[in-house]
């Protein structure tokens, strides 16, 4: 328990998939202009990460890793699926965007109304990706993965929700004119990261 | 940087009239500076701060990235009319998947070290939204030599701004240049500047970097 708790926080504060990794950062720049609908962007990627990261872990440890295969019989247990990974992978993180896109359509057409738009360019977010890349390279069991899987997406949305607060404030400031948009945000992006740094060395 | 290109094709352009027309060869300039894929359209940008801590990475992903985006430009563009549109995130997703798979295997065969040090950003280009960003935008409407161009061109564009990036960030970081110590071989002792190398010097440098081309060629955002 004290590990999953551990590796939670880990994804949430240190290993942060915005601001040690910069994964997802295409979207987080491009949608954090208002804090509504940052927040909703960071459901919506939490529960795509959440969901995707168990189930690459189950077929990465089932199908893919050299000899998983062994539970079909003995024929076979030497088989090595590793180079289908990336191809596997994003296959299962866009059925599930397109399966979600499709329940939530069904479910709740209030909640489709706010994140529609943002369901199919969650299967383009690095951050979901590189999630499940990750845990392929860390020794992780299903538990874990799920754990590190949700504490990632919660992040995420930490940080787009905190960057998209700063940039609601900025409109009162007087920016250099070649420095507004986008560039501001980067050093914006920078100076929260260095803030960030002062989670390193925090553990449970 | 971006006349030095321009120059380039020029020459080229010469030698083979009929396929670098004017318009196809602003499909390759024009993402250098106006339509920067990383400073102006916002893409690419995840990988672009990741694997730029050292000139060797960042030439390496170049490479590869203009690789992907080229040929599954012309295989997408050669395919366009026959993908139905309700599934055609899936389909450009496996197709460059399958050229992603392909970069990986040769980078893993033959520069196994920079293999290992780009680690995850080389199977992150399958979501590196310069692709797929190029394929919904230009590739599905436009057909394949123009489509390999375009390609080429914001290929190019990322490995500007990545290539600048990185030589100030090991410059500054770490005193050298593709691994060669500048400064020790001019004889002066340099500390390593090491915000440069943290994820946090990379934003704030291309922040900057953004800053001096916009003052440059005049493009503005109102926030």
């Amino acid at each position: 328990m004290e590990n999953l708790i551990n590796i939670g926080v880990r994804s949430i504060f240190i290993d942060n998939m915005i601001f040690a990794y910069f994964l997802g950062m295409c979207s987080f720049l491009a949608i954090s202009k208002k804090v509504k609908t940052a927040f909703g962007l960071g459901i919506a990627v939490i529960f795509v990460i959440g969901i995707t990261v168990p189930i690459n872990w189950i077929i990465q440890n089932k199908v893919l890793v050299p000899g998983s295969l062994a539970w079909l019989g003995d024929d076979f247990a030497n088989i090595d699926l590793g180079f289908l990974q990336f191809i596997v992978f994003i296959s299962v993180i866009a059925a599930i965007t397109q399966l979600t896109e499709m329940a939530v359509e069904k479910l709740s057409p209030a909640l489709y109304g706010t994140l529609g738009i943002f369901l199919p360019l969650i299967a383009v977010n690095c951050s979901v990706l590189g999630a499940a890349l990750f845990m392929v390279g860390r020794p992780y069991n299903l538990a874990e993965a799920t754990v590190f899987g949700l504490g990632s997406g919660v992040g995420w949305m930490l940080a787009i929700v905190a960057l998209a607060g700063v940039r609601e404030k900025m409109k009162y400031s007087n920016v250099p004119a070649p420095l507004r948009g986008l560039g501001i945000t980067f050093i914006l992006v920078g100076l929260m990261s260095l803030g960030f740094l002062s989670f390193l060395g925090f553990s449970l | 940087m971006s006349t030095e290109a321009a120059v380039v094709e020029k020459i080229e352009e010469k030698k083979s009239e009929p396929l670098f027309s004017k318009k196809n060869k602003k499909l390759i300039s024009n993402p250098l500076d106006m339509d920067n894929p990383i400073t102006v359209q916002i893409l690419g940008v995840c990988s672009a701060l990741a694997v730029t801590t050292q000139l060797k990475p960042a030439f390496v992903m170049s490479l590869g990235l203009m690789i992907v985006t080229a040929s599954s430009n012309v295989v997408i563009s050669a395919l366009r009319d026959t993908i139905p549109s309700r599934i055609r995130i899936i389909v450009q997703l496996a197709i460059v998947s399958l050229w992603v798979i392909l970069v990986d295997q040769l980078l893993k065969a033959y520069v196994y070290d920079v293999s290992k040090q780009l680690s995850v950003f080389v199977g992150l280009i399958i979501t590196n939204c310069i692709v797929m960003g190029r394929l919904e935008a230009y590739a599905m409407g436009n057909k394949p030599w123009p489509s390999f161009l375009d390609g080429i061109g914001n290929g190019l564009g990322y490995g500007l701004i990545l290539m600048t990036l990185a030589f100030f960030r090991e410059l500054l970081g770490g005193g050298s240049l593709f691994g060669f110590k500048v400064f020790e071989a001019m004889g002066i002792h340099y500390t390593g500047n090491g915000l440069m190398l943290l994820p946090a010097g990379a934003c704030i440098l291309l922040g900057v970097i953004i800053w001096v081309q916009r003052t440059l060629n005049g493009h503005r955002e109102s926030h």
